[in-house]
């Protein structure tokens, strides 16, 4: 073991300047009847016995061949710039920016994604993240609790099922009651949210109406309708929304949203099994002090440079204490600066590209399987690069294409249950046409 | 002078490589332009592939996005070359302090080394590909490391089953309050336990949890020892407590030597005692709060099992419950569902598979007791690889050692300034000391903010700084274990130096820092006229649209 | 530092100016000084009612919160607007401009239960 530095000798003579004997002297205020009775910690190992064991552990893995499986992540592309700067130590072992002097390359790059996140969502004022976009939107919707007063809110079927769970979570602590606003999902429906369904949710008492956009189901939401319901009764409209698509679908500023969030992880963020992610939150700007999370300013130093400092502290945890915001402390700054490197690699172009192509091959993909008679579009409602597909025998056949190392997408029913026979299918621009041709194939074959 | 005003091309300390504002027509200086001032039309780092003739032809057969929905004004990303990008970055990159440039002893937020193996082992692409809703046949491996870190956790800890989905500290505070607040609306005393005892020198995150659960909070007093005042303790709990929430050893880095009595008090009044581990590198298999009595209790595997601060996380906060609350931890957990639990410990210690073994996450709803989830997926697995390589580097004895001379490097802080400043709880400390500038600043008009930034201009972070909040004037030093005795020597040395100068030239104190990349920066203004995103410039007409 | 004659001082440091049934109320020299540089106030909406050493809004500086606690009951009748785009009135000017609601006072007897200019420059001078 060499994780610390120190020799035998450096030891007692530490111990000599202390002014102890053993180092167990300076454990001798942990009373001997709470001390430790066992620690069945496993030896020690060598690097080499380290990567052998890791190695191990992710060859268990076994990497799909071909995968239309989103659902919430997805496999992007990360160019290779953006690890080559999260990898800088001097980002990645550094803490929170607290002495603004020596953490102004932290500092300045979290203005700058707060910059790029209210350009991609057309909001006013963007926090330096959170930890996913369940718990963004979570904590978007107690946002909009403080600022009605009101303590109901109402969410869409559409918003993700893992999203509207932990809403809950968060929601059954200050007591928020939640209602469910239905979409339409019969045979031949949209898919959408009820816009209906959504007026007459938003009474006087509700805080807000979060809405997914592309929907879980991958459809498109009709968001300025339901702008206009969540509004008509003096509530707030909180949109969760992928922010790839955010390249070609409306900026949620300008259809009326109040708080917009995203699950940040496709901009430049590895699948990782689950994490770490990227929370993104963007509001108005009169909405600042109940904006949970941490947040960059620009100013001066008395030499009059520009400088970058963390402001408005007083709505956070450390100061305000028992009346904060949030508790949130720790969140995804490296994560945050990934999304920054991300979206400055590939500019607008580039983004765009990344948006229209993965929307193309999800075109390609359903069209090569309605062509072969495998499946049918399940919503009538436009989609963009997710899409659920109608497959006879969906749960048999999707067990069967894993065997042969090919995820046909999500399997709709567990979650809902009237979508039986229902396969969510995702495209992105690392869908190629020979991965459409092989799931045609092996769908096909298990019949 | 024209508008563009230069600089010379690094400051003293060699850090920070001055750039001028090519768009400032005032006398703001840049020490690094934005993204968005080197942003030229045009310019491209990276390009992706155009789709296929054959898939736009099929694609076109389907409905296009309809123009309803298709965005109005383009996002103004920049437009940067990779070789900018890069320089853009890395000159940012150096006007950060970090551990691996220099001593970062930042009190209660454990800056130790980040062993470059964890990165490694994290971005191993078997790992770093695994989607996290890919059949469990397919995630065999991933599911089998949280398995083994959790046994791992539960074990170090003392409890009797852990929760990885936490995605940091605070949001493990959270997952525990709201157990405890099912545990007892499970025995029908959710509207009566509705009160969380928290002691004043408790991080800020312990009473902006327990709100976030609904809880009242009542502050509870230090003692003159810097332990908990056990008499007002006794006389706060009662039937309507729900938890008390205690960090252990304190943010004065003090081990609660009463704690015996406080678990049996916390216990008596039918309320969950609840250990903020933030400290936990203080007492590695030395106590095992589990085992002790608390019944809940969060990691942080960014401070104590090395994972990488990143600027402001990710971090993990995994959390350790006790058999009276394993019906509430949140769902999913991953499950060892076919295999002896022991023989694929044994086999994983031993660097090997055990054959016919096999994880699943649990299925939705089947444990109906769980608070739910807290987040998506299954926790920061990402940190999970970091601390299960870490934790399996070191070994049990490694971890010990770890405890131990973080200890040790405490307390020779602690004796190596006992005279320069004021020790306002003088004792035997844990991971971190907290010295009081209160002297300094009585005597010589110099703070503990000033100290902090002329420590700055000896290329070492500044400990915390007035937390905790019941020390005057705080600075509050953890050296951690990875600091060799030369920088801890270095360290004593310039804060000996400070207090001596503090006597003899405060008015360079009060005015430092002077190496740094920029000086004090006006917070004040900051706050009061918040500028929280890049002005983009109006765009420039040209004569014949103005003309026009 | 002077503390006007014309009002009376609160334990949380708020001072009180009575004007016929009416008072100003604002923050003392010494609190701003205590709190340093003032960037935000939350003040309390014309027509609410507030009550004698209750919190009746927020003050904010770069690294401190603070209740404002109300040195009598009352209605307010006007909040000083200017401390929304100008929160540094409250430092350069404490008891004056920098004043920070006008109340209707419910029951000028409570008054009686605050200290003169002499007993909280005693009050504070202790601390």
């Amino acid at each position: 073991m060499t994780y610390t530095p120190h020799t035998d000798a450096d030891r007692a003579a530490m111990l000599a300047a202390i002014g102890v004997a053993s180092v167990d002297e300076l454990f001798e205020d942990i009373p001997a009847s709470v001390r430790a009775s066992r620690f069945a910690v496993p030896p020690s190992l060598t690097e080499q016995e380290v990567r052998a064991e890791l190695t191990r552990l992710a060859g268990r893995n076994r990497p799909a061949e071909v995968s239309f499986l989103g659902a919430g992540a997805y496999r992007r592309l990360i160019p290779a710039v953006v690890d080559e700067v999260i990898g800088r130590a001097e980002f990645a072992t550094a803490y929170t920016p607290y002495q603004p002097e020596v953490s102004q390359g932290t500092l300045q790059a979290i203005y700058e994604f707060q910059t790029l996140i209210c350009e991609l969502t057309g909001m006013e004022v963007a926090s330096a993240s959170h930890y996913d976009g369940a718990t963004a939107t979570a904590e978007a919707a107690l946002m909009a609790c403080r600022l009605t007063g009101r303590d109901t809110v109402a969410v869409s079927r559409g918003v993700d099922p893992q999203v509207r769970r932990v809403l809950a979570t968060y929601g059954s602590g200050p007591g928020i009651e939640i209602v469910e606003v239905a979409a339409d999902l019969a045979e031949g429906g949209s898919g959408q949210t009820d816009v209906a369904a959504a007026a007459a949710a938003m009474g006087p008492d509700v805080a807000c109406l979060v809405v997914q956009q592309p929907s879980f189901l991958g459809v498109l939401e009709p968001m300025a309708e339901l702008a206009e319901a969540a509004h008509a009764n003096g509530g707030m409209f909180v949109t969760q929304v992928d922010p790839v698509s955010l390249a070609v679908l409306e900026a949620p500023g300008r259809y009326g949203a109040d708080i917009v969030t995203a699950e940040g992880q496709q901009l430049g963020i590895p699948l990782s099994f689950g994490g770490p992610y990227l929370g993104l939150m963007a509001a108005r700007m009169d909405a600042v002090r109940q904006l949970p999370g941490r947040l960059v300013g620009a100013t001066r130093d008395g030499a009059g440079r520009r400088g970058y400092v963390l402001t408005l502290q007083a709505r956070e945890q450390h100061i305000r204490r028992e009346k904060a915001a949030s508790n949130i402390c720790t969140n995804q700054a490296l994560c945050a600066l990934a999304a920054t490197a991300y979206l400055a690699a590939v500019g607008p172009e580039g983004l765009e590209e990344v948006a229209e192509r993965s929307a193309t091959q999800a075109r390609h993909l359903v069209a090569s399987l309605e062509a072969a008679g495998l499946a049918s579009r399940r919503f009538g409602a436009a989609y963009l690069n997710e899409v659920a597909l109608h497959v006879p025998s969906a749960a048999l056949r999707h067990a069967a294409l894993v065997e042969q190392g090919v995820v046909a997408g999500f399997v709709l029913e567990g979650e809902y249950p009237e979508l039986g026979d229902t396969l969510l299918l995702a495209a992105t621009e690392l869908t190629t046409d020979d991965d459409v041709a092989r799931l045609v194939e092996a769908l096909g074959a298990a019949t | 002078m024209s508008a563009v005003e230069s600089r010379p091309a690094a400051d003293a300390s060699g850090r920070g490589a001055a750039f001028h504002s090519p768009t400032s027509g005032e006398r703001l200086r840049v020490v690094e332009p934005t993204l968005f001032e080197r942003s030229r039309p045009g310019r491209r780092a990276i390009r992706f592939p155009a789709p296929s003739a054959a898939a736009r032809a099929s694609a076109a057969a389907q409905p296009d996005i309809p123009a309803a929905a298709r965005r109005t004004t383009a996002p103004r990303l920049p437009e940067i070359h990779e070789l900018e990008l890069v320089r853009h970055f890395n000159r940012l990159s150096r006007l950060n302090h970090a551990i691996d440039i220099d001593f970062y002893p930042l009190g209660s937020c454990t800056m130790k080394y980040n062993p470059k193996l964890n990165e490694w082992a994290a971005r191993l692409p078997g790992l770093a590909g695994s989607h996290p809703l890919d059949p469990a046949a397919l995630s065999q491996g991933s599911l089998e490391l949280q398995w083994l870190l959790a046994e791992l956790l539960r074990e170090i800890g003392g409890f009797a089953a852990v929760s990885l989905q936490p995605a940091a500290g605070a949001h493990g505070e959270l997952t525990g309050m709201l157990m405890a607040r099912a545990y007892h609306r499970s025995r029908g005393e959710g509207d009566q336990r509705r009160t969380v005892l928290v002691p004043d020198s408790a991080h800020g995150t312990n009473p902006a949890t327990a709100s976030m659960v609904g809880f009242t909070t009542r502050t509870v007093p230090s003692n003159a020892r810097g332990g908990i005042d056990l008499e007002a303790l006794r006389g706060a709990l009662g039937p309507d407590t729900a938890a008390l929430m205690l960090t252990n050893p304190s943010t004065l880095g003090i081990f609660e030597d009463q704690i015996d009595d406080v678990l049996a008090a916390v216990h008596q009044a039918g309320a969950i005692a609840y250990m903020d581990g933030a400290n936990l590198n203080a007492i590695l298999g030395r106590f095992r709060a589990g085992e002790a009595g608390f019944d809940v209790m969060h990691f942080n595997l960014h401070k104590t099992f090395s994972t990488p601060h990143g600027g402001g996380g990710p971090g993990a906060g995994p959390v350790g419950v006790s058999e009276r609350l394993v019906p509430f931890l949140p769902a999913p957990r991953p499950l060892l569902v076919e295999g002896d639990p022991a023989t694929v410990l044994a086999n994983a210690w031993a660097g090997r598979s055990t054959p016919g073994a096999r994880f699943e996450l649990e299925a939705p709803g089947s444990r109906p007791t769980a608070i739910g989830r807290v987040r998506t997926f299954t926790g920061n697995f990402g940190m999970h690889v970091r601390a299960y390589a870490y934790i399996r580097a070191n070994g049990g004895e490694g971890l010990r050692e770890v405890t131990d001379d973080a200890v040790v490097a405490a307390n020779y802080v602690r004796v190596g300034l006992a005279d320069a400043y004021d020790l306002p709880f003088d004792r035997i400390c844990k991971h971190e000391v907290v010295f009081s500038a209160r002297r300094q600043k009585r005597e010589h008009g110099v703070t503990a903010l000033d100290i902090a930034k002329a420590i700055l201009d000896e290329g070492i972070h500044p400990p915390t700084i007035y937390f905790p909040l019941i020390v005057e004037e705080a600075l509050m030093v953890e050296p951690t274990e990875t600091e060799t005795r030369e920088t801890l020597d270095r360290f004593i040395g310039v804060m000996r130096d400070i207090a001596h100068r503090a006597t003899t030239d405060p008015e360079a104190i009060r005015s430092a820092p002077h190496t740094t990349p920029v000086g004090r920066l006006d917070e004040a203004t900051a706050a009061r006229q918040p500028d929280l995103r890049w002005s983009f410039p109006e765009a420039v007409r040209t004569d014949s649209e103005r003309d026009a | 530092m002077s503390l006007p004659d014309d009002r009376r001082y609160s334990r949380e440091h708020e001072w009180i100016r009575p004007e016929g049934g009416e008072a100003v109320i604002g923050l003392t020299q010494f609190a701003v000084t205590e709190l340093g540089d003032i960037v935000y106030v939350e003040l309390p909406a014309p027509g609410s009612a507030m009550t004698q050493f209750q919190s009746f809004g927020v003050v904010e500086s770069v690294k401190a919160v603070s209740d404002l606690f109300a040195p009598a009951s009352g209605t307010v009748i006007a909040v000083n607007e200017a401390l929304r785009g100008q929160p540094e009135l409250l430092n350069a000017d404490p008891h004056g401009d920098g004043w920070v609601a006008r109340i209707a006072l419910t029951n000028p007897d409570e008054l009686d239960a605050l200290l003169d200019a002499a007993g909280y420059g005693s009050l504070i001078g202790a601390e």
